[in-house]
């Protein structure tokens, strides 16, 4: 049966057109060289004008090692996980059963060389006969399957209505501008394209149109956000243990600080250490922060499980550090490659006997950057390890956002005291509050007075820094430090409130599930109308308390099972316990819209 | 007292920088008397003022331990990191990168190197970071009341613990395998020999490691036990009588007789005098040093000295390009200009 005559047996009725509004998943193995395609495409809509967002799913360890590559297209602007009409089968392991998951009226263009397809009456197929197009392409056999996939991203262009121009120019900033790559590419989305236009007949309804709501917007992932923002705020000792999602992070800060943290004789101000474990990172990190130097480390929850008694230190013996965590699911292996909000109350409270520590939440690129920065200065200012908690979402995928802002403030160095300060103090006791805010003053080892020295331990100690056991001595030294955190309430990012001047019901959350809230609300708008509460870090501050105030239930919404920052909020507001309801979740996959909304809908409507 | 002033009531005597003995003092031990420990803080006091060491040029940094606790008990003029059990060496890592121009002296317990700090006690000398790293070596766990270490003898039996069952850690044999260029062995009793390997080994530019057998009365110190004051008294084989000439007085030593008096050049152009009272150790030969070890450890023998030289490995700060300390950058040298960040940000549109 010849494609045409296939496509007309579907017999598909013309439906009205759907510009700039759906989903398409890619599904191809892993290791083919499909990201470039994956990227060039959401290059190209992003290029068109369109807002765009796209998701890597992928699974850690399946035969065929397979990956799922999210595109969602919104000319309203939104950008979280929804399921796929269109849908580019090119993995010979998944194919059935991603043609099966496919809605009615859905789109599958597949690799020809596939055999044994599942048919649906219901879905328009287009075919992409892969060997003939690229038979004759004069680039290495290696390279082969990798110009494979720009046979899809020229057949989604002629049905999606994208210009080759576009794709040309997508392919550039993708190679890197580098001339023969993006040629013998482009010759074969060409084919593709030629191919397409003259052998298959567009039956479904779903088209791209010019649009300038991404002009000046720039796409990047969040851990490369993240750690340009700390190259931005001075981070010079950086030490790290791989672990997938967090490993990207470290990538970028290693590719981005020798472009632009050289100094004047070209010598780097910087050192970025492999270490043997997270334990070793954590501690290298600690060292160098009370040696004086700005210092992060980057991980995911299994290495902060290591990092555990050195975060206990950092927060007794009060010595900055910076450490990303880049929420992925589960110990050990876990779901690895599956991103999750599960280390909220882990981090929080990491340590032995009373650890606190402030917790910053990102949840675009925009603010991936801006806490790169600022928690650089936030650790040096209250002298106490702080946690970034990112995920994988966030981390490995790209995002669009504002070309970031410049940091807004110079950097904060925090109480540090010169040998000339103390000379005119004659000394100083490392571990006294003197300004009221809980927050003592340090030296630096190397400062030449003979009174700057003072010895850190992590057991009782007094304002001298002396050992001490004695009960007053530790009774004060833990009240200052709940008045230091208390300190830190009104200095860490506040959280970003969008009041409703009738709403009775409120949502809070965090990080990156703000996408398929935000789309929920406005779907939400008439029916449920909602104030939304984006916390930004812990700990929290008044305004949070008079959000909730203000409302008659706030749900919490989070991506894990058991309500983590639901419970923090209880804790720290058991007045209001009652009306903080837990709406937690998770399945190993960002939240949708749809999810959110028939949650808040069926909580409502069960009350 | 932690901090202790300069002193400048009684007329001391003063060394080149100034300052007398007692400066280098810490606040009071609160170890056991007699603990070998404090024979070694005492020698780290002795090579302060011997060598002139200006105290805030210096960190101090430990595990944990009852020898973990001893840099309280000396140098109190200097900063000190009392670390965890076992990880030291990354702390002193990340503060020799934020400042690799300070001196770092490191102690540690046989416990607290050998076992839960074996694997960052390893990485730190595969690393070359430059710190004199000692550990003082009895054999047991004595903070946590005498339990055995993994060095402790097999079949050695103690009254608390019983019998040891295992084969021991020589940690000597695992520095020189990790890749330390500075690999030595003394004896708490030996007060020379120490001071003098500690004064080396600070101008040793790479990691230097003492392993010092250091007794604990407590809990380790039977006449028969090998990490005894008795035993170590009794039987310990200098492989060479050690001296340390610094850099200043170079022109004083005496023309070398081969086979019998043996110098050896330290990174700051000090020298180490080795009369030879082995036959014919050479500290500069690898394979034979741990021939000497392993020999030592099948006979039983309690040989001291420089087991290992080699000076050639660059250091940790070097491999990393180091020049300005990273703790003493500027706000400029820190964060890029504005026109930076939009340049950079070009290639992301
Ligand atoms: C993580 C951790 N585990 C266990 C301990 C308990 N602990 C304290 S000191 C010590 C052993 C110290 O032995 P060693 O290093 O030989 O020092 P010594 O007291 O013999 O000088 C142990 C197990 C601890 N402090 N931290
Ligand atoms: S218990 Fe042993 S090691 Fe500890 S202080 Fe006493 S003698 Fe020294
Ligand atoms: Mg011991």
């Amino acid at each position: 049966m010849s494609v045409l005559e296939r496509q007309q047996e579907a017999g598909h009725a013309t439906r009205s057109p759907v510009i700039n509004d759906f989903s398409l998943v890619v599904a191809t193995a892993n290791g083919t060289g499909s990201q470039t395609a994956n990227l060039t495409l959401l290059r190209s809509f992003f290029k068109m004008g369109i807002p765009v967002h796209g998701k890597n799913i992928f699974p850690s360890n399946i035969q065929g090692l397979p990956t799922w590559y999210h595109i969602r297209v919104s000319h309203e602007g939104y950008i979280a996980r929804k399921p796929s009409e269109i849908l580019v089968a090119f993995n010979p392991v998944t194919a059935a059963e991603d043609i099966q998951e496919l809605p009615a009226g859905g789109v599958c263009l597949y690799n020809a060389d596939l055999k044994n397809l599942p048919k649906r009456d219901d879905l328009v197929f287009y075919p992409i006969p892969v060997s003939e197009l690229i038979a004759g392409v004069d680039v290495p056999v290696k390279r082969k399957p990798y110009i494979a996939n720009m046979a899809y991203v020229g057949v989604v262009a002629w049905m999606l209505g994208v210009p080759l121009e576009v794709v040309e120019e997508a392919l550039g900033a993708q190679f890197g501008y580098r001339q023969k790559l993006v040629e013998s590419n482009l010759q074969v989305v060409r084919r593709a394209h030629e191919w397409a236009s003259q052998n298959l007949r567009k039956q479904d309804p779903y088209r791209l149109e010019p649009m300038n709501k991404t002009e000046g917007l720039i796409i990047m992932t969040g851990n490369e956000a993240g750690a340009l923002g700390a190259v931005f705020g001075g981070v010079s000792v950086a030490a790290w243990y791989p672990i997938t999602p967090s490993t990207s992070f470290m990538d970028a800060l290693r590719e981005f600080l020798p472009k632009l943290r050289k100094d004047e004789n070209g010598k780097p101000t910087y050192t970025v250490i492999q270490a043997e474990d997270e334990l070793a990172a954590a501690g290298m990190v600690m060292g160098a922060g009370w040696a004086g130097a700005r210092a992060l480390t980057s991980t995911s929850g299994p290495g902060i499980s290591l990092m555990a008694e050195f975060v206990s230190y950092g927060y007794f013996a009060e010595i900055p550090a910076v450490i990303w965590d880049i929420q992925r699911v589960g110990p050990s292996t876990g779901l690895p490659t599956r991103t999750s909000q599960g280390d909220v109350s882990f981090a929080y409270t990491l340590g032995h006997g009373d650890t606190k520590h402030p917790v910053l939440f990102p949840s675009s690129i925009e603010e991936s950057f801006e806490f790169g920065w600022k928690s650089l200065d936030l650790a040096e200012v209250l002298q106490t390890p702080v946690f970034v908690l990112s995920d994988l979402d966030l981390g490995m995928n790209n995002w669009m956002g504002r070309p970031f802002d410049y940091p807004t403030e110079p950097l904060q160095r925090g109480k540090v005291l010169s040998a000339t300060e103390l000379e005119a103090l004659g000394g100083f006791a490392r571990y006294k509050d003197v300004d009221g805010d809980g927050i003592p003053y340090r030296t630096l080892p190397g400062t030449p007075h003979p009174l700057a020295a003072y010895f850190t331990r992590g057991s009782g100690h007094n304002e001298q820094a002396q050992y001490s056991e004695r009960a007053e001595d530790y009774e004060r030294l833990m009240a200052r430090l709940a008045r230091k955190f208390d300190t830190a309430r009104n200095l860490v990012p506040a959280p970003a409130i969008e009041q409703h001047p009738s709403a009775r019901v409120g949502i809070i959350a965090y990080g990156t599930t703000r996408y398929a809230i935000e789309e929920a609300r406005d779907r939400l708008a008439q029916q449920l109308p909602t104030s939304f509460l984006r916390l930004r870090a812990l700990p929290i501050n008044q305004a949070v308390r008079d959000f909730v105030a203000a409302h008659e239930r706030v749900y919490v919404i989070e991506l894990n099972r058991d309500g983590q920052l639901h419970g923090i909020l209880q804790n720290e507001m058991p007045e209001y316990a009652t009306r903080l309801r837990s709406v937690a979740h998770l399945d190993g996959l960002p939240l949708t819209a749809e999810w959110v909304k028939t949650r808040l809908l069926s909580e409502e409507a069960g009350l | 007292m932690e901090n202790p002033m300069p002193s400048d009531r009684i007329p001391l005597k003063l060394n080149a920088v100034g300052l007398s003995k007692k400066d280098y003092d810490g606040a009071a031990s609160t170890l056991c008397k007699g603990c070998g420990h404090n024979s070694i803080s005492s020698q780290i006091v002795q090579v302060g003022y011997e060598l002139n060491l200006r105290p805030h040029e210096i960190i101090k940094l430990s595990g944990i331990g009852c020898s973990s606790k001893s840099p309280a008990y000396f140098l109190g003029m200097s900063h000190g990191f009392n670390a965890l059990h076992g990880r030291m060496p990354s702390v002193a890592t990340g503060a020799l990168l934020a400042n690799h121009t300070l001196k770092a002296i490191g102690v540690s317990g046989d416990g607290d190197t050998g076992s839960i700090g074996m694997g960052q006690f390893k990485h730190l000398m595969r690393r070359n970071v430059r710190m004199v790293y000692i550990v003082e070596n009895n054999g047991v766990y004595g903070l946590t009341k005498g339990q055995f270490s993994a060095t402790a003898e097999e079949g050695l039996e103690l009254k608390y613990a019983g019998q040891n069952e295992f084969p021991p850690v020589d940690l000597c044999m695992e520095a020189i395998i990790a890749g330390a260029g500075f690999v030595a062995r003394s004896f708490a009793g030996d007060a020379k020999q120490v001071r003098e390997l500690i004064k080396a080994a600070l101008s040793f530019r790479g990691t230097a490691v003492l392993d010092i057998i250091s007794p604990c009365v407590t809990f380790n110190n039977e006449d028969d036990s090998p990490k005894s004051y008795g035993y170590g008294t009794k039987n310990e084989k200098p492989l060479h009588e050690l001296g340390f000439i610094p850099f200043a007085k170079e022109i004083q030593i005496e023309p070398m007789e081969p086979g019998e008096l043996r110098t050896v050049k330290l990174h700051d152009g000090s020298l180490i005098s080795l009369r030879n009272l082995d036959a014919d150790y050479d500290p500069t030969n690898k394979l034979a040093a741990l021939e000497r070890l392993i020999r030592a450890q099948e006979t039983g023998e309690f040989i001291t000295g420089l087991i290992y030289y080699n000076p050639t490995r660059p250091s940790l700060a070097e491999v990393e390009e180091l020049d300005t300390p990273l703790a003493q950058l500027s706000p400029e040298q820190l964060r890029p200009g504005r026109e930076k960040l939009e340049q950079f940000l070009q290639a992301y549109r």
